[in-house]
């Protein structure tokens, strides 16, 4: 589903974010990426949409080298995957509805299809009460939750997570946790990129197929040699 | 197609939202482009009006060629196939000395002046009237018609003709660089619009390229607001020149009065009113086209 195959990247600069990494994550697995602030999470998860571009090497996402895309057809790549970022990055000038209807406005959907997958995406995480809210009055736990379903909103294939727990707590990071095996159970692959050690090890005694990528300073550690 | 309606659709109410947010800064926007366009607007309604003024005035172009004192008759009639042969004529008629001094007589206090008059002074002459005002034909026709046999003099009557097309054809280049000039405002006007607009949408364009919209799908709000804007501006500018002609109308009318003549202003026609507020909302759309191309690279 995604392949990495000796990519490198390296910034204006020369800071060298990723060092010659190879993996591939099959069609419905869970992946955890870890490891310390700056070990490349971040940049492989923004290689898979092509918001960064590999200095070498090739990225394949559903069969599709992203390497060597178009700058036009990028957008159709990104509607196959559901970005959760680790700044959310919602609007804060409209409702929960009409943040979570942004990804289908985007492809088009008529407004009446558009309105049930919306309400649908809600009540997976909880918020369907809440659709009329403007998303500054809701708790972190409940903004990070409202990205889940902006994100799943278009079921896509794949689900790319960027630090999704980083500022809740325990129980609010596992009631998140559980969205996600939701996810994998219904066979979504996930890449989460988190250095939050509790929550892969909650996951692991929850699921199968769910497996760790460990970083080091843009390398993959030896841990996840196959 | 559907889809493709749909998309539009979205935009299009996406573009009036964005207007309705921005409140009174999109409706100074509107007054600016109404008024930019006004100027131009009114100039050219009023250009039309003088150009209907002019055609009601006897506008036909004619030459008048005297025949010498001494020609017989005969010779005088003899010119009429001549005449008649040169190119664009439209009728040649002939003025009998004697019916020229039988109107002149009649003519009010000249009549008096005629009477004291021993012989008949006046030669027999032909009127040419010529199909079209061009202004190279008639000295042409005038130069030939003087070297024709018994011709003694040839008169073209149609100088200040000439004069008002001339002044006529000033003001159509004087309207279309006015126009011209204030598009170009127009258009920067919309460019600074939406790149405010862009700016203060930073968040929702970045968002959306990252969850795949198209370069299409975030630039179509921005176009439809610009041409919207540049619309509206136009008919805001069309009501103004509506307004202005109204104010008009009634002093035109009074002069026209005193000159003993029937005459009001018309409105530009529905033709030129749809026509102006198309153009517009081009103008507008170029300008969010320009400032959208250097924003979004």
């Amino acid at each position: 589903m995604i392949s990495f195959s000796e990519v490198h990247k390296s910034y204006a600069g020369g800071l060298s974010a990723l060092r010659g990494v190879s993996f591939v994550v099959g069609e419905g697995e869970l992946v955890f990426l870890t490891g310390h602030s700056g070990a490349g999470k971040s940049t492989i998860l923004k290689l898979i949409p092509a918001i960064e571009r590999p200095s070498s090497g090739n990225v394949i996402v559903n069969g599709q080298n992203v390497s060597a895309l178009r700058t036009q057809a990028i957008p159709y790549l990104r509607r196959n995957l559901g970005l959760i970022f680790q700044d959310q990055k919602l609007l804060f000038d409209r409702s929960v509805f009409d943040n979570v209807a942004l990804p289908l406005a985007i492809t088009g959907f008529g407004s009446a299809d558009a309105a049930k997958r919306v309400r649908a995406a809600l009540d997976k995480v909880g918020l369907l009460a809440r659709e009329k809210a403007n998303p500054i009055s809701l708790s972190g736990g409940e903004q990070q939750r409202l990205a889940i379903a902006r994100a799943v909103v278009h079921r896509p294939a794949i689900l790319l997570a960027d630090e999704p727990t980083a500022n809740l707590d325990l129980s609010h990071a596992r009631q998140l946790m559980d969205m996600f095996l939701t996810f994998h159970q219904v066979g979504v692959t996930i890449m989460i990129a988190t250095h939050d050690t509790a929550l892969i090890e909650y996951a692991t005694s929850h699921a199968k197929r769910v497996r760790e990528l460990p970083l080091s300073a843009g390398a993959l550690a030896d841990k996840a040699a196959p | 197609m559907k889809a493709w309606l749909v998309q539009h659709a979205a935009a299009l109410r996406r573009a009036l939202d964005m207007l309705r947010h921005a409140g009174w800064s999109a409706l100074a926007n509107v007054l600016v482009t109404g008024i930019a366009l006004a100027l131009p607007l009114g100039a050219y309604t009023l250009l039309v009006n003088l150009e209907r003024a002019a055609q009601r005035l006897d506008a036909t172009p004619e030459i008048s060629v005297f025949v010498t004192p001494d020609a017989k008759r005969a010779e005088a009639l003899a010119l009429e196939s001549a005449l008649k042969a040169l190119a664009g004529v439209k009728a040649v008629r002939f003025v009998a000395r004697e019916t020229a001094l039988a109107s002149l007589k009649s003519a009010g206090h000249l009549g008096e002046l005629a009477a004291t008059l021993g012989a008949n002074p006046l030669p027999d002459a032909w009127i040419v009237t010529l199909n079209h005002t061009s202004g190279g034909l008639l000295q042409q026709h005038a130069a030939s018609i003087t070297k024709m046999p018994r011709v003694d003099q040839v008169q073209v009557d149609t100088a200040w003709v000439q004069r008002a097309g001339a002044a006529l054809q000033l003001g159509r280049y004087a309207v279309l660089m006015l126009a011209a000039m204030l598009s170009l405002a127009l258009v920067a006007v919309a460019f600074n619009t939406i790149r405010l607009q862009v700016l203060t949408q930073h968040a929702e364009i970045e968002l959306s390229q990252l969850l795949g919209a198209t370069d299409g799908f975030i630039q179509r709000p921005f176009l439809y607001a610009g041409a919207v804007t540049g619309a509206l501006g136009g008919a805001a500018a069309l009501g103004m020149v509506y307004l202005a002609l109204q104010v008009l109308a009634q002093p035109v009318t009074d002069l026209a009065r005193s000159y003993a003549t029937e005459f009001s202003l018309q409105y530009l026609t529905a033709a030129d009113a749809a026509t102006a507020a198309l153009f517009a909302a081009g103008l507008g759309w170029l300008g969010a086209f320009l400032s959208l191309r250097q924003q979004l690279r």
